[in-house]
């Protein structure tokens, strides 16, 4: 009981308040503007968390990321370009629903059911994580071992609609991360004697690369006109909140359930969840036909899982390491540098910091609704802010951003590097967002190999020696293995009944 | 009085130095001579990241030492590399006076294992202020209740029959264990090593039951002792640990001379000017005495202690030959 008071003290006091208070309007504001994703805004805020203690830094990273998530909505209802991914799944039916003069429903649908799943999955976060960590306490490198590759095969296999694509920017993930020294048995690879690759290609530069820079070589060779703003008075956000609510209670807990389930698996974030559950509530809707032509419940399934979804990568990251998306890719970097590194033992030494980290959740999901109102009311100002402008000075920041970390040049030159990469991938269908997982996963997945490889002295079959490691080597193999036998049963199947005949 | 007091008067006299640093700037732009020294901001690398032990350790000195000499310590933290990245910075950067940094133990090291050229040799030491013995543990269910119980066990097992963890391979607590081995007539091969990021991972191993042995120091076993997990058998230090008093010492404990640990000193780059160097010496180790520091360091578990200069010198020698045998007994040296 003491840890929650303390924890309440280190939430609610000015500075913490005050940061509370700054990085919703950068999210909200980030989240608003098309091509600005919710990413790209924790990326580029890691700089600035240096400066900041851990509780405080945990709140600027929770905060931006649900404030940007639900600003994604705004420009997807109003220009018809998701000002985040998360946001794409039901653009065009929030933007069909302006058409038809409903821009206000959408765009409170957006908002309420926002906070609503992100809630909900703040409390599915505050009941599992306890009890998984303890779980945990007893894993060995074999078990991580598994589960890491249990991830892995979830991010290529759920991640994208191109798994083999997916999977080739993992790999690229994997290499980049091999680079230096930091491997199991110290050896440098591929530093070609140089001192500063000897450290590693920097996560942080590599991460404002990735989703930054090639955010802004995207817009300097984009010539297309953006789309003109829907002018529409937006008077009541709020009105007929309520009635959605009634009308629609099981599309609301399908949507938080199967977000935060989503989120929680390695690979998939808040934009699978999105367009998994607008899927799933056009195929269970009794109006399946009104779809895409303006219809508000997709919008409040899914607009509930994206956000329910964010809570839920924190689970697998708190108690693991293990990202559920990338942006807890970020927050996991972030909470290592504040050594509160993530495992079970981060549960048992100082619950207050964990007690903290739901406060903040519930907290960042209450406030969202009175500044998204106030978002909602500006919004046409903020989509008319010129990106002549916007562009350079988020170039700035990433240079910035890179330098700050090890205060190297060479830094900046890998953040450049990782731009233009991404950027030619991008254009070429290759998702960047396995890759960033790959440099994560890489290294836990080679460390937890060699650690159990020398504990078994080489024997494979002590991999699935102890139960639960078994258990998720067995799950791992299936999954793998599943294309081969679904062949498999579906030849059986069709055999049977000719030899029965 | 000579604790340092935090009175409205020292604070009047510490703007007063930096107004008149700032006048000193901006009069004389030329070469830092000795006697001016210091009259711009001195920056004090760190080749370890934000936030971990050496970072927290460092950032307290550099206020400290802002507080008295009254212009700005930044810190900078060059990680990297196995330390690499951030201890060539210290020893490439201008012999000034204007650049400092810590060393740690891995300086003795990483040149055995053929990872730079860079020694300690490339430093005019400042001095010493913690250094952090390693200790042993075991798993609280183990069947092994003393060091000599253990030591016994794995000179009658058979090869890698006992696994332990503790940190990379090469790294600190590796180095202490293969001692210990070697301290007792136990080939270093004996016992296989589970290479971890850092001692955290290791010691949550042991208490998982992946490995039977961890070394670490002290402070940083701490949680999970306190949880009642795993169990120190021995320090390895020739002295008890004053926060500690109920771990032995391996001599007491299985009558073995060995001694290993993390240790942390300011150096400056070689050619730094003597002057300097002396000024610099005297004012950390004003800094290391303040009540601040102690009460700080006490907090956080690290030893306290300051072996300035020549001292500090012979220390970085016995520590530099030390590692080079036991690399070389354990395989890594190049």
């Amino acid at each position: 009981m003491d840890a929650v008071v303390t924890a309440f003290g280190m939430v609610f006091n000015t500075e913490t308040l005050l940061i509370i208070a700054a990085s919703s309007i950068y999210g909200l504001f980030v989240g608003a503007v098309p091509g600005l994703t919710a990413t790209m805004a924790l990326a580029l805020l890691v700089p600035l968390t240096f400066f900041m203690d851990p509780i405080p830094a945990l709140a600027a990273m929770v905060t931006t990321s649900a404030m940007a998530i639900f600003a994604g909505d705004i420009p997807g209802c109003l220009l018809r370009m998701p000002g985040t991914a998360a946001s794409a799944a039901y653009t065009d039916e929030s933007f069909a629903m302006s058409r038809n003069g409903h821009a206000d429903t959408a765009l409170g649908a957006g908002l309420v059911f926002s906070a609503i799943g992100g809630l909900f999955g703040t409390v599915v976060l505050i009941a599992c994580a306890p009890i998984l960590a303890e779980f945990a306490l007893n894993f060995t490198s074999f078990e991580y071992f598994w589960l890491i590759l249990l991830g892995i095969t979830c991010a290529i296999a759920i991640s994208s609609d191109r798994p083999l694509k997916g999977g080739i920017m993992l790999v690229l993930g994997f290499l980049v991360a091999s680079v230096g020294l930091s491997n199991p048995a110290a050896f440098p690879r591929f530093t070609g004697g140089n001192t500063d690759l000897m450290g590693g290609i920097g996560f942080l530069p590599l991460l404002i690369g990735m989703f930054a820079t090639s955010e802004i070589i995207r817009y300097a060779l984009d010539t297309k006109a953006r789309p003109p703003i829907i002018d529409q008075p937006i008077v009541n956000v709020f009105a007929g909140m309520w009635r959605l609510t009634v009308k629609y209670p099981v599309q609301i807990v399908r949507g938080s359930v199967l977000g935060t389930v989503v989120g929680a698996l390695p690979g998939a974030g808040s934009d699978i969840a999105a367009w998994m559950s607008y899927a799933v509530s056009k195929k269970f809707s009794k109006e399946p036909e009104k779809f895409g032509t303006g219809h508000v419940e997709g919008i409040v399934e899914s607009g509930a899982a994206n956000n329910s979804a964010l809570a839920g990568a924190w689970i697998p990251a708190l108690v693991f390491g293990i990202p559920g998306d990338t942006l807890t890719a970020i927050v996991i970097g972030v909470l290592y540098m504040k050594n509160l590194n993530p495992g079970p033992t981060l549960f048992t030494t100082n619950p207050q910091n964990i007690y903290a980290i739901y406060i903040l959740f519930i907290f960042a999901n209450l406030i969202m609704v009175p500044f998204g109102w106030a978002t909602i009311k500006v919004a046409k100002r903020i989509l008319a802010v010129p990106r002549a402008i916007l562009m350079p000075v988020i170039l700035l920041f990433c240079i910035v951003g890179s330098f700050a970390m090890n205060n190297a040049a060479f830094d900046i030159g890998i953040m450049l590097v990782a731009g233009f990469v991404a950027y030619i991938l991008e254009e070429n269908d290759f998702p960047v967002a396995p890759a960033i997982l790959g440099v994560v996963l890489g290294p836990m997945l080679e460390e937890n190999l060699v650690k159990s490889m020398i504990k078994s002295d080489g024997h494979v079959a002590d991999f699935f020696e102890r139960p639960i490691a078994g258990v998720l080597g067995v799950a791992t193999l299936v999954v793998w293995t599943w294309p081969f036998l679904r062949i498999a049963i579906g030849r059986l199947r069709a055999r049977q009944p000719r030899s029965a005949a | 009085m000579t604790t340092l007091n935090v009175s409205p008067l020292t604070f009047g006299r510490r703007t007063l130095l930096a107004a008149l640093a700032g006048a000193a700037v901006l009069a004389a732009a030329g070469p830092a001579a000795a006697q001016t020294w210091p009259n711009r901001p001195i920056t004090m690398i760190v080749p370890w990241g934000a936030g971990g032990g050496t970072d927290a350790t460092a950032r307290m000195i550099a206020s400290l030492l802002e507080k008295q000499l009254g212009v700005p310590v930044p810190v900078v933290n060059r990680t990297g590399g196995s330390g690499v990245v951030g201890h060539q910075a210290i020893a490439s950067a201008e012999p000034d006076g204007y650049t400092i940094g810590i060393a740690t133990l891995e300086i003795g090291g990483m040149h055995h294992q053929g990872l730079t050229a860079l020694t300690h040799e490339a430093y005019e030491p400042i001095g010493l202020y913690n250094s952090d013995p390693a200790a042993i543990f075991v798993r609280a269910d183990s069947p092994y209740k003393t060091a000599k119980d253990l030591v016994d066990a794995v000179a009658k097992s058979s090869d890698r029959q006992f696994k332990a963890s503790g940190s990379a391979q090469g790294g600190v607590n590796h180095l202490a264990l293969a001692g210990l081995l070697k301290a007792a007539g136990i080939p270093t091969a004996r016992v296989a090593w589970v290479p971890s990021e850092g001692a955290a991972p290791g010691l949550q191993d042991l208490a998982a039951g992946g490995v039977q042995i961890a070394t670490a120091s002290l402070p940083e076993a701490a949680a999970l002792m306190a949880a009642g997990r795993i169990r120190p058998l021995a320090i390895l230090a020739p002295k008890r640990d004053a926060a500690a008093p109920d771990v032995p010492t391996l001599q007491e404990a299985a009558g073995l001379a060995w001694s290993m640990g993390s240790w942390r000193g300011i150096v400056a780059p070689k050619g730094t000017p003597a002057p300097v160097v002396a000024r610099l010496q005297a004012e950390v180790g004003k800094a290391v005495e303040t009540a601040d520091y102690l009460n700080f360091m006490k907090s956080k578990g690290y030893a306290t202690g300051w072996t300035p200069g020549e001292g500090f010198r012979a220390f970085m020698v016995a520590n530099d030959k030390n590692l080079g045998e036991t690399l070389t007994e354990v395989g890594l040296k190049k």
